[in-house]
């Protein structure tokens, strides 16, 4: 009974989050869905865990959406995956590294997602994160430890070619970042050029 | 009639567009494209300011941003008003209302320009001289004057309603200055398809070819070279165009920033665009393309409004149709000012120039210019003018070859075109750290040995004529993009050279005369002769002596004069005198733009936990303790702080109260070696802790000093569930990533930040374990099942949990972790489960006090950096077994093993009713001399209702020797007698705990 | 804003690093074994060179990663950056060690 009551129901920092109607039209700032999200740590940068590559270059994406894998770090990668599959990856992961030391941390409710799309999604992102996002230095299938403002986040660029972003950081500095991709949102439109 | 100085022709101003604004309260008519100087100008408006020091009626001297004398003070609207623009690069619209500075009670009328005739006294170095004594006069007669007295506009008090933006962007190649130099560059570097920027600090790219009515490049009129290399530029998607923005810092590794105007010059409603925005470039290459700035001539009474640059007086002309006068005379050393005679000429009005240089020492220039019907005297000096609010004449004599003037001759005028030469503007080259050599041909210092990826081309570089410009700056950007493209440009000659002149001889006695160096700062080349006197030899003590160079312009007309006027009183070269620093800003840049989006909600994050929101809902008040907005208490009805607190603190002792401790840093140790790991770094035992048990940690520094502290809880065999305190929790997490890799590599173990990932909701009381057990499943709650620093995983209300027995009141209590997207329901469901047994909501203060009644320490509040266990009672926990941990050869070191440390003592104070002040100072004897020695001081300090009276702890010198001894303390109204105590105040034998 | 080679992630902005001070201190192997005044050395004293400087740089808010860097300290050139625990290609610098190291080290060498 209990279960039914609390167990299902998450409620995530942006829940209620809302869009000024004066965002630049070329722009889209959307909350993530709540997913799951691991940390893994492991020394063994080969082969696979849960059909997740370990071996892609440091600051690359594997996957889709759905299901991915982001390495940050030459020991360090964060995957995503839907609610219902965390149980089922959690476990497949630590078949695949049985014998090896590796941390695979659950940090689903440390995480919170904003998703930035449209054709100025670079220039939005850098109103607060000083890293050069151009196509050579951050093509797509990228991804990042970096800063947004005085925000720690992930920064991902989703494989394909429409510019598509995923911001991730942790829960409580949320409110912050949001606000902070919303007023850069304000800040990229171009006076009209009536004068 | 309106604009009775706009010419009948020319110009880019669009003559169909008419706008308006006010200078003073006047309307003053301009055209869509006009500066306000412009605007001014055409309306015969030459008097806009009172100088800096002596209030002397100042015009407008330049056409662009070296401008020193036309700050105005712009209002635009709304509550947007700042002061010190300068009028020649503030673009004229519509609702504009501009105001003159620095007088009173008017521009015309200038009681202040009392200073003029006093100024014999206002001389170099007088604050120094004149604020000297006596001492006590300082604060309360010389401070309040002078500040009084300084600073030109009025600061705005109304906040910033405006927005402002931040951008940072990465290219190839950033050019500066869209000049003929800088657009060569820009379109040699984006044919190579590399990334560039190229930005300028006018509205319009152009530069100088703006103003060029005469010259051709390649077989067109510069304009129409200029438009169609715009349309080029316009056209490649790899070429970022900013008008209207400075480049005002180059700093490290080619990380330039730029500030972009973006809306100020648009009149009525912009939507959400931003005033400004701020660009944080980080550029492969560099090209400084900013050309240069000219030169005034050093003569008396040079700064009559009416005595403009000779090439500002041709960019009037020609690029705003304004005629800055009907009778000109042009006053120049050098070839340039003969276009700008020219020009002037050809535009209809009545021209006469005046050369420094004898008839052999002039080009083809002079020919030129008498052959279209101009007087030119050559080798004459200037002496003076005349006029007072507007020149209305030079005073000028021939120079003979042994220096000697002879009969002085009046040339009748309304406006003065002079021109000194040529200053190239290595302002960005020289902040990017590059080495400057002085060129005695151009009399300037040239940009010599780079620092960083950049090179100067241009005028900026020393070269003047067009044809030249264009191919240094075409070659510059092409080998900025890694390109062996050269080209040259056919482009009409332009006429340069000059002869360098620090002051121009007189006949008049130099020590009587006023020739202004600094029009800014009103500083004259008689005050740097005196400095020099004076015994200031080196160029940046001239500088703050005399303050030639500093303020707003910060000597871009001024300092080559300067440098040459002391180089020639020290006899010495320019280069040995050397130049003074160039700092950023090129010029003034906003608060705003550097602030950006960094304010309001935006300063800082503000951190909050998933109970924040059913804490507001309560009414709780709150407090940041880091970047944490925490509740601080929850006031019932009319409650204060300390009614609350003392309601929560009795509630908690004999209830049951509810505490959000979400923010507790909190990591997750993992790995084989993790036991080992933890026993390294605390100074507690790790290796025999069984799962399911918890300690409470203590993590030292090096030095030995506690760095931080916090319950482990061993979850499974290598798994240890860490918490910090809050404001420790980045810091301990990189303290221990530190050790982790870069001294024990060897071991196998991972670090994880769960702070977040959990939310902990303290329950702490009798009644705990009774509000909290129908809601519990899987872990048997009994005290012998489950006692006191255990933890145990199961379920609560269906959520997974980790359940910590654990206590920072010294009750039962629990500490109930659960995954933060669930924190809330969870919340509720206990405060629910709790409404029968008096569950109180209890915050932040109500905790301290808590801790405090049994003596547990608050790192950062009992300890401040340089504090060891011992000193704060707990060198009990230091595993005594083991040979090494982190901090643990320091707590041998001699000042740490000596007598008389500060260590943590209770005091409790002879009036039950006192509470100390924290911070407060402890001596043992009132009536020792001054200074008394400090025993040390109370590091908390409260009311604590469960005790009844007040209660403090403190840091005393050997204070564990000092129990119940009598000590004194300060407080506001004197000393109050204390006696000293054991620090645990309630329950002292520690029984409630394991209830 | 300095541009700084992490071994990692390549060129990132200064904002994402922290700067752990002078490199190639190792913690003694038995702290307890060192006199008082070699382990106030290895505490407290540090190289302050004109010059080409060892430091420890923290990709904190990129890989997490610490590593080490060849600074200039007077043109903030970075002459190169490597891994914890390994030497720099360009010329000599204090080895590690289990001796204190002293602060005579790192002078310029340019």
């Amino acid at each position: 009974m209990l279960e039914v009551r609390y167990r299902t129901a998450r409620t995530r920092p942006l829940a209620r989050a809302t869009l000024p109607a004066a965002l630049d039209p070329g722009l889209t700032i959307r909350p993530a869905e709540a997913g799951a999200r691991f940390s893994l740590r492991v020394r063994k940068a080969t082969g696979t865990v849960a059909g997740l590559p370990l071996d892609g270059p440091i600051n690359s994406l594997a996957g889709d959406d759905a299901r991915w894998i982001a390495r940050l770090g030459p020991d360090e990668w964060l995957i995503g995956t839907s609610e219902t599959e965390a149980d089922a990856l959690a476990a497949a992961v630590a078949s695949d590294l049985a014998g090896t030391a590796h941390a695979l941390v659950d940090v689903s409710h440390r995480n919170v997602g904003i998703d930035v799309s449209g054709a100025k999604s670079a220039i939005l992102l850098n109103a607060g994160c000083p890293l050069d996002l151009g196509d050579t230095a951050f093509p797509s299938g990228s991804a990042t430890r970096t800063l947004l403002g005085k925000a720690e986040i992930v920064l991902i660029r989703w494989p394909g070619a429409t510019p598509r972003y995923r911001v991730e950081c942790w829960r409580s500095f949320a409110t912050y970042v949001h606000g902070f991709l919303v007023e850069a949102g304000l800040g990229t439109t171009a006076p009209s050029k009536a004068a | 009639m309106a604009q009775p100085f706009r010419l009948p022709r020319g110009g880019r101003v669009d003559r169909t567009r008419p706008i308006s604004f006010t200078f003073n309260g006047r309307t003053i008519e301009g055209f869509q494209g006009d500066s306000v100087a412009s605007a001014l100008l055409a309306n015969g408006v030459h008097l806009v300011g009172r100088s800096f020091k002596y209030h002397r009626p100042r015009g407008i001297l330049s056409h662009g941003s070296d401008e020193p004398s036309a700050l105005l003070s712009v209002d635009r609207g709304r509550g947007r008003i700042d002061p010190n623009n300068r009028a020649s690069v503030v673009e004229a619209r519509a609702g504009l209302k501009t105001q003159s500075q620095n007088h009173w009670p008017s521009l015309e009328f200038d009681v202040g320009a009392v200073n003029d005739l006093l100024s014999p006294v206002f001389v170099a170095g007088f604050y120094y001289k004149t604020f000297m004594w006596p001492r006590k006069f300082w604060d309360k007669v010389y401070e309040p004057i002078i500040r009084g007295a300084a600073g030109l506009g009025k600061a705005p008090v109304e906040a910033d309603p405006d927005r402002y933006a931040n951008r940072h962007a990465h290219c190839d190649v950033l050019v500066v200055g869209a000049g003929p130099t800088g657009l060569a560059a820009a379109l040699a570097a984006a044919k190579t398809g590399a990334r560039v920027i190229l930005a300028d600090e006018g509205p319009e790219p152009g530069g100088s070819l703006l103003h060029d009515v005469t010259s051709e490049i390649d077989g067109r009129p510069a304009a129409a070279w200029l438009a169609a290399t715009l349309a080029d530029l316009d056209a490649r998607e790899n070429v970022i165009l900013l008008p209207r923005t400075t480049v005002f810092g180059y700093y490290n590794h080619n990380h330039v920033a730029l500030t972009e105007r973006v809306t100020d010059h648009l009149p009525g409603a912009t939507g959400t665009a931003p005033r400004e925005r701020l660009w944080q470039v980080r550029a492969e290459q560099v090209v400084l393309a900013g050309g240069s700035h000219e030169r005034p001539l050093v003569f008396a009474d040079n700064d009559r409004p009416g005595i403009l640059l000779a090439e500002s007086v041709r960019v009037f002309i020609n690029r705003y149709g304004v005629a800055p006068g009907r009778r000109i005379v042009f006053a120049t050393n050098g070839a340039s000012a003969y276009t700008c005679a020219h020009d002037a000429k050809a535009a209809g009005l009545d021209v006469t120039l005046v050369d420094f240089r004898t008839e052999s020492e002039c080009g083809p220039e002079l020919g030129r210019l008498r052959a279209a019907g101009v007087e030119v005297l050559t080798g004459h000096t200037v002496v003076g003018s005349k006029g007072r609010k507007r020149v209305t004449g030079l005073l000028v004599a021939p120079v003979g070859s042994d220096g000697r003037c002879g009969g002085r001759r009046l040339l009748p005028c309304d406006c003065v075109g002079m021109s000194g030469g040529w200053t190239p503007a290595v302002h960005l080259f020289s902040q990017s750290r590059g080495k400057l050599a002085y060129d005695a041909a151009r009399d300037a210092f040239l940009p010599s040995v780079s620092a960083q990826a950049e090179r100067s081309a241009g005028a900026a570089n020393g070269a003047y004529d067009l044809a030249a410009c264009l191919a240094e700056g075409y070659a510059a950007g092409a080998a900025a993009a890694a390109s062996e493209d050269r080209r040259s440009f056919t482009a009409t000659p332009t006429a340069t050279g000059f002869k360098p002149v620090r002051i121009m001889p007189t006949d008049a006695d130099p020590t009587k005369q006023r020739a202004f160096v600094d029009f800014q700062n009103d500083v004259t080349a008689k005050d740097i002769k005196l400095a020099v006197r004076e015994g200031f030899q080196s160029i940046e003590h001239v500088k703050r002596y005399t303050t030639t160079g500093m303020a707003t312009d910060q000597g871009k007309t001024s300092n080559m004069n300067a440098l040459g006027i002391v180089a020639g009183q020290l006899d010495k070269s320019l280069p040995g005198v050397g130049t003074t620093t160039f700092r950023p800003p090129y010029t003034p840049v906003t608060f705003g733009a550097l602030v950006g989006p960094a304010r309001h909600a935006l300063f800082d994050p503000i951190r909050t936990t998933p109970i924040h929101e059913w804490a507001e809902r309560q009414g709780a008040k709150f407090e940041n303790v880091a970047l944490w907005r925490r509740a601080w208490y929850f006031p019932r009805g009319s409650e204060d702080l300390h009614a609350a607190v003392a309601r929560e603190c009795k509630a908690v002792r004999e209830g049951v109260g509810i505490f959000d401790a979400s923010t507790l840093g909190k990591i997750e140790v993992v790995g084989p070696d993790a036991a080992e790991f933890m026993n390294r770094l605390y100074v507690n035992p790790w290796l025999k802790l069984e799962p399911g048990r918890c300690r409470y940690g203590l993590m030292l520094k090096e030095d030995g000093y506690i760095l931080d502290d916090g319950v482990v809880a061993r979850v499974s065999q290598d798994c240890f569930h860490v918490t910090t305190t809050t404001g420790g929790a980045a810091r301990v997490l990189g303290h221990m990533e530190d050790y982790l890799q870069t001294e024990w590599p060897e071991l196998e173990v991972f670090l994880t930040s769960t702070t977040e990932q959990w939310s902990v909701i303290a329950l702490q009381g009798p009644k705990a374990r009774a509000v909290i057990a129908p809601l519990v499943d899987g872990i048997d709650l009994s005290p012998e099942a489950f006692p006191h620093m255990a933890m145990r995983t199961g379920t609560i209300c269906g959520v997974p949990t980790r359940l910590f027995r654990v206590s920072f009141t010294g009750e039962l209590g629990f500490e109930i972790n659960v995954p933060s997207d669930q924190a809330a329901a969870v919340w509720e469901a206990i405060f629910a489960e709790g409404q029968p047994h008096g569950i109180t909501p209890y915050g932040t203060e109500t905790m301290h006090v808590l801790r405090a009644e049994k003596g547990y320490i608050i790192v950062g509040q009992e300890t401040d950096g340089t504090v060891t266990p011992d000193d704060v009672g707990l060198a009990g926990m230091i595993a005594k077994a083991k040979k090494d941990f982190v901090g643990k050869r320091s707590l041998a070191r001699p000042d740490v093993v000596a007598t008389g440390r500060k260590q943590l003592v209770g005091l409790v104070t002879a009036d039950p009713k006192l509470v100390l002040d924290e911070g407060a100072q402890i001596v043992s004897d009132t009536n020792q001399p001054i200074p008394m020695r400090m025993l040390g001081h109370v590091t908390s300090s409260y009311w604590s209702p469960n005790c009844g009276r007040s209660i403090a702890m403190a840091l005393v010198a050997d204070g564990r020797l000092l129990m119940g001894n009598t000590l004194h303390v300060t407080t506001p109204e004197g000393f109050t007698t204390v006696t000293v105590v054991d620090p645990v105040f309630f329950d002292p034998k520690g029984e409630r705990i394991n209830a | 804003m300095l541009l700084i080679d992490c071994p990692y992630c390549g060129k990132r902005p200064e904002t994402e690093f922290r700067c752990g001070g002078q490199a190639h201190i190792a913690r003694p192997t038995d702290p307890s074994a060192l006199s008082d005044a070699d382990w106030s050395e290895h505490l407290f004293v540090r190289a302050n060179p004109r010059g080409v400087h060892a430091e420890r740089w923290n990709h904190i808010h990129g890989c997490g990663r610490w590593f080490n860097a060849l600074r200039d300290t007077v043109s903030d050139r970075f002459i190169e950056t490597y891994p914890v625990g390994s030497e720099p290609t360009t010329g000599s610098h204090p080895s590690q060690g289990t001796e204190p190291t002293r602060s005579t080290q790192t002078e310029t060498r340019a």
